[in-house]
């Protein structure tokens, strides 16, 4: 199962943040700003694992932004890591540029992959078809 | 309120949008705290307002401000009204920030119960999917018991989209109302084979996370998951279902038998990591459960071993660590396998990745030996020294004691260089685990007696130098070492060479600053200390310096008697009052060392630390008397813990017999009250290694090794167990050559130290004679003792009370299932026409049974089972599918049916029955016998001619099979079928073969649901394919709606030349009393 996934930036700042299990808005941030900590002190020639607590963190770096996703010791750990570079690209398809701005398209999108902990779709179209549909609703 | 409208948009211009917000904080990055709490008033303002639209844009700066970490559960209810809004692009930031911030302990939660209900059957999707998202982030209790019903229902929606959302919610609503659980399972698992591989997955998601908490429950959709297993080529599907076979594996070894080769297949066939790694953790899991009765076993094993070197030698950090991962659960069962790769495992140690390199620790435990433990465990301290991180050194340290002590100190051949180690270890500053390196000096100095004299002597060193390690006392956890130190100092005093200096060096002011336990083993352990002394000046007669002995504690002793903790305090002034005492006799020149040696005198033996824990408090024993009743009495104390520590025994094999250390126990007890200081019963009760040591000649005669007390700790040069391990090279080698030449002669040493070891092993006809023996094994070793904990489950879990057995129709399960079958039924809508779920495979043969009826409350459920009679199967296969049961439950049904129903539901009405696959087995193999409660049909297959239908050629053909209703629609393109398919022959001619099976359905018990494959063996065209079957009294086919009962049902596909696929169809039964046969006909053209 996923317990949490993150996107936070070098700098420790949080860009996105699901949980799937209810954490203490309080005790996020500490565990933000360890997770933070943990993937920073990490070069490049290390693994994308590291045990942390009683969970396992998974995650990728793409320029100045970690994507971070908190597993519990029974999900496969390549399956979530490849599940981030597939989320990242369906960003990457999906925003032209800054996602900052459209954190809650971001959710949606999230939302399709991932939900309760599980990882649920990875077919880009079917993903993004919710989003397409919220757009022309927009535009309309 | 046009105008209202017209300001309210006016005033929005003014809103800062997310946008805006996200820019501001980048913009105050000085005082962003105070921007944002402006920002928090702004949008309180904002939330006053009644525009919606306003109201939604606040909601979402909410959302980011939450993210960021502040608090906004004060908008809770506004959030509510966001959500409520009709408009989509609305609601949905409601959802998400409900779905972020709303949790258990939100009270306004139940206030959207209604809104939610009407979002999920709203006629858009989106709306619903929105409202399922969110849920499943804020689900209650209450939600879930209030909206289960809802949910179920959309997981039958026309969309696919819902269905798959409302599967995966569903999961949420189980954790949140158990109860739930069974009355939706059947629908749960007909969505596994549900045409939309989205829903599909949601599917197996669910259920995988369901079956790997109480995996026993789902043993029985076994056979539909390797059906999918085989088929599927969605690999995020193929990991969870492999991740499940490798939970329910242990429970059914054949299952595992039947995994592997399928397993094996993906392993060499994929070429997906992810993939990969999975099917190497199920095989690992498959074979552990597998008593090794299988042949290709050991090639299953090299199989993963080997791919696991390849991602171990990869160049990609992730599947470097992944490799050993898996390695470490080879390594558990098959030691062997793994060790053949050490080399590569100790280059994982040097691999600048922390994580890899603790991964390669927890390898390198396994892998240990007489031979390399003293070169792993040097390379182990290179790395103690370089490690920058406590948390890696740390590691490194509970690991280098874990791998030494382990198997009580099985690889240990030389004791000098363990406490060498353990010496070094202490110069680790800021170490956490300075109690663990305590623990193996007291437990190497008590139990290995031939060493007490060189730890003694290193002891009295780090007593000496106390001052190093106990610098920093706060945060220091290595001065627990100190409590060892003094311990072993004054315990076995006899061996020490300047007790006066250990003496003065306990007795410095410094100590005081020591913990409170710490200083209250030194305070015991100076009149150990003094007493001894006392001893050896009495006996040289030098009266004057035993004087100034006591004199010299009788100063120092209050210090300690001013201590503030209670325990130092009392022992320091007790011991106090007596020294004066003695100095009182000295003073009269009365000789008083032997009294005060007798009051230490006998031996302190070890205890295993769980040994007490685990003592029972007998009826009406009175713990503050134990320690001061006759031998019997504790005596029979001792009789008790057998079971308990028998227990234990099965948990840890290396466990020695507990009967023994238990009579060493009593005796070693009684012995200490003989008070003799040569404890005859010790040598008894481990009579070689003491033997061993009696025929080493010379050895307690040896001058004490000659080392400069202060040298190992002050100069930081070579770590001093190097000395050791060239030593120890050395011996081995010499005790080699010595065999080979089959000498016993020792030659020459060059050093004191050389001659003292060797002289202790020449004789020895081991390989590698360990140095030194452990005396007693009474002690269990720390490491991977976890010792109870494995039965105890957290009772807060949440799975637990999903622990439900499902029923399953076919399987054999026990009895409960029964009841719960009921449950189930009683909440679903007795016209469910969803589609029946398939287990195939089950049955060999097919009878039908009926089942009584069940509770009335519940209206009609019957169950029944339809079996049909029919040739001998060959089943391997369905053996195997089949006894996925357990076996005992088998054996017992058969006769009892009555006994088993009634014994099942204690329900005054109808039983019903479960049906076990083994028990219709049975029926059908007597088949002729009957002889069962319940009667049994058989079918037979009729033939019918073929009649010309209209013109060209239309065959009927022969069917016997029961009509359709409810079609799974072709999307089975009939591969092959899986193996353990219990199709049986229909009916058959030059055009089409038709098999079929039958099955109970679990939604509706009085029906039955008959898959029908239809092949097409010719060349042509098979179309309009129509099956009809003469219903009975007692049985009929569903028809849909209108038809009459002559009307034949429609099979939903097309056959092109050589296709096969498969039909169900759906028949009613009023009683299972009677076999029942039915007459069918197919027609189809032939184009």
């Amino acid at each position: 199962m996923i317990k949490f996934f993150l996107m936070v930036n070098k700098q420790g700042q949080t860009r996105l943040s699901r949980y799937y299990e209810h954490v203490e808005i309080n005790k996020r941030a500490t565990l933000e700003a360890e997770v933070v900590k943990n993937c920073l002190s990490r070069s490049k020639d290390q693994c994308s694992f590291i045990e942390y607590k009683d969970f396992k963190l998974v995650y990728r770096q793409y320029a100045a932004l970690f994507v971070v996703v908190g597993i519990n010791e029974t999900e496969n750990e390549m399956a979530v890591y490849e599940l981030i570079h597939n989320f990242v690209e369906v960003l990457d398809k999906y925003f032209s540029r800054v996602i900052m701005f459209n954190l809650d398209r971001v959710h949606i999108i999230l939302d399709e992959m991932v939900l309760n902990g599980c990882i649920v779709e990875m077919n880009r179209n079917r993903i993004l078809a919710p989003l397409f549909v919220l757009d022309k609703v927009a535009e309309s | 309120m046009a105008l209202k409208m017209v300001k309210g948009s006016i005033d929005r211009m003014f809103d800062k949008n997310l946008q805006d917000l996200v820019r501001g904080i980048r913009n105050h990055k000085e005082d962003e705290a105070k921007y944002i709490s402006q920002c928090i008033d702004e949008i309180k303002q904002e939330l006053k307002q009644d525009n919606i639209a306003v109201k939604a844009n606040a909601v979402c700066k909410l959302t980011y401000l939450q993210m960021l970490g502040y608090d906004i559960s004060w908008a809770a209810f506004n959030i509510i009204e966001v959500m409520s809004a009709s408009k989509f692009t609305f609601k949905r930031i409601g959802y998400l920030a409900a779905s972020q911030c709303f949790h258990e302990g939100t009270d306004v939660i139940m206030l959207t119960t209604n809104q939610i209900r009407k979002d999920l059957s709203s006629p858009n999707q989106y709306d619903t999917g929105v409202a399922l998202t969110g849920l499943s982030c804020f689900v209650t209790p209450d939600l879930a018991r209030d909206l289960a019903n809802d949910i179920m229902t959309l997981m039958s929606h026309t969309k696919p989209y819902i269905r798959k959302k409302a599967v995966l919610i569903m999961y949420k609503v189980f954790l949140k109302y158990p109860e739930s659980l069974r009355p939706a399972f059947p629908r749960l698992k007909e969505k596994l084979e549900d045409p939309d591989p989205g829903v599909q997955s949601a599917a197996v998601n669910v259920i995988c996370e369901l079956a790997r908490r109480n995996p026993k429950n789902y043993l029985s959709l076994a056979p539909l998951f390797f059906k999918l297993m085989t088929s599927s080529t969605n690999n995020w599907v193929l990991i969870k279902i492999i991740k499940l076979f490798g939970a329910l594996t242990p429970l059914e070894p054949r299952l595992g038998k039947k995994l592997i080769e399928p397993l094996t297949n993906l392993i060499h066939s994929t070429s997906a990591m992810s993939l990969l790694y999975e099917c190497v953790n199920t095989v690992i899991a498959v074979l552990i459960s597998l008593s090794s009765g299988m042949p290709n076993h050991s090639a299953s094993i090299q199989l993963c071993v080997q791919k696991l070197r390849i991602l171990i030698e990869d160049s990609d950090q992730n599947l470097k660590y992944l490799g050993l991962l898996a390695m470490s659960k080879i390594l558990k069962t098959h030691p062997k396998s793994v060790q053949s790769h050490k080399d590569l495992i100790l280059q994982c140690l040097d691999d600048k990745d922390e994580s890899i390199r603790l991964r390669a620790l927890d390898l390198l435990y396994g892998m240990v030996s007489k031979k390399n433990l003293m070169e792993i465990v040097k390379k182990l301290m290179i790395h103690v020294d370089k490690a920058e991180g406590t948390t890696y050194r740390d590691e490194l340290l509970t690991k280098i004691i874990d791998i030494c002590s382990q198997s009580n100190y099985q690889y240990i051949t030389n004791f000098e260089w363990y406490i060498s180690i353990l010496v070094e270890l202490t110069r680790l500053e800021g170490t956490r685990h300075g109690h663990l390196i305590a623990a193996q000096m007291l437990d190497v100095a008590i139990r290995v007696k031939a060493i007490r004299k060189f730890a003694v002597s290193q002891m009295a060193m780090l007593l000496d130098n106390a001052h190093l390690i106990a610098s920093n006392t706060q945060r220091n956890g290595i001065c627990e070492v100190l409590y060892a130190a003094a311990w072993i100092c004054g315990e076995f005093s006899e061996h020490l060479e300047e007790a006066n200096q250990t003496l003065e060096a306990m007795l410095r002011p410094k100590v005081t600053t020591l913990p409170g336990h710490i200083q209250a083993v030194y305070v015991q352990n100076m009149v150990k200390l003094y007493a001894s002394i006392l001893q050896q000046k009495e006996q040289a007669g030098e009266k004057e310096a035993a004087q100034e002995i006591t004199q010299l504690m009788i100063e120092r002793l209050p210090q300690f008697v001013q201590s503030a903790d209670l325990e130092v305090q009392e022992r320091a002034s007790c011991i106090l009052q007596l020294i004066k005492y003695i100095q009182k006799l000295q003073i009269k020149e009365i000789p008083v060392a032997e009294e005060v040696i007798a009051l230490f005198a006998g031996e302190l033996n070890p205890v295993a630390p769980k040994a007490q824990k685990k003592v029972p408090v007998p009826e009406g024993l009175d713990l503050d008397a134990w320690i001061n009743e006759p031998p019997s009495d504790s005596e029979s104390e001792d009789e008790k813990p057998k079971t308990i520590f028998h227990d234990e025994e099965q948990r840890h094999s290396r466990h020695r017999q507990p009967e023994i250390d238990e009579e060493e126990l009593a005796r070693r007890r009684e012995a200490r009250k003989q008070e003799q200081a040569n404890n005859p019963f010790y040598i008894k009760s481990s009579p070689s290694p003491q033997k061993r040591y009696q025929d080493t000649p010379g050895v307690e005669h040896i001058p004490v090794v000659q080392i400069d007390l202060s040298v190992p700790l002050k100069v930081p040069g070579m770590p001093m167990s190097d000395q050791y391990v060239k030593l120890e090279e050395e011996r081995r080698h010499k005790q080699k050559l010595e065999k080979d030449k089959k000498k016993k002669k020792q030659k020459k040493e060059k050093r004191g130290k050389h001659h003292r070891h060797n002289s202790l092993h020449t004789e020895s006809e081991e390989d590698i004679a360990p140095a030194h023996h452990v005396d007693i094994i009474t002690e269990e070793m720390p490491e991977n003792a976890l010792p109870s904990d494995e039965e105890d489950k957290d009772p807060n879990d949440p799975y637990k009370a999903l622990d439900i057995d499902l029923d399953k129709p076919l399987a054999d399960s026990e009895k409960l299932p029964v009841q719960r079958h009921r449950n189930v039924e009683t909440l679903k809508s007795p016209d469910t026409e969803a589609p029946l779920v398939e287990q195939k495979s089950k049955k060999p043969k097919k009878k039908e049974k009926k089942h009584k009826e069940k509770e009335r409350d519940k209206g009609k459920k019957k169950e029944k089972k339809v079996v049909e009679e029919e040739e001998e199967k060959k089943g391997e296969d369905l053996d195997f599918w089949l006894s996925t049961a357990p076996p005992p439950a088998s054996t017992a049904q058969p006769q009892s049916e009555p006994e088993v129903g009634a014994a099942v539901v204690a329900e005054p009405q109808g039983v019903k029955k479960e049906e076990r696959e083994e028990q219709e087995e049975e029926e059908e193999d007597e088949g002729k016998k009957s002889s069962k409660h319940k009667k049994k049909k058989h079918k037979k297959e009729k033939e019918e001619k073929s009649k010309d239908k209209k013109k060209s050629k239309k065959k009927s053909h022969p069917s016997e099979e029961e009509t359709t209703e409810s079609v799974q629609n072709g999307t089975l393109d009939d591969e092959p079928l899986p193996p353990m398919s219990s199709y049986r022959l229909l009916a058959e001619n030059p055009y089409i073969k038709t098999t079929y099976d039958i099955q109970g359905n679990l939604q509706n018990d009085s029906q039955v649901t008959v898959s029908v494959i239809f092949e097409n063996k010719s060349t042509s065209f098979l179309k309009s394919m129509e099956l009809n079957v003469l219903d009975s009294l007692n049985t009929k086919m569903l028809r849909p709606e209108g038809s009459s009962v002559h009307d034949g049902i429609p099979v939903p596909f097309q056959l092109p030349p050589g296709i096969s696929n498969e039909a169900q169809f759906v028949f009613t039964l009023q009683s299972i009393v009677m076999a029942q046969k039915l007459k069918g006909t197919l027609s189809f053209i032939v184009k």
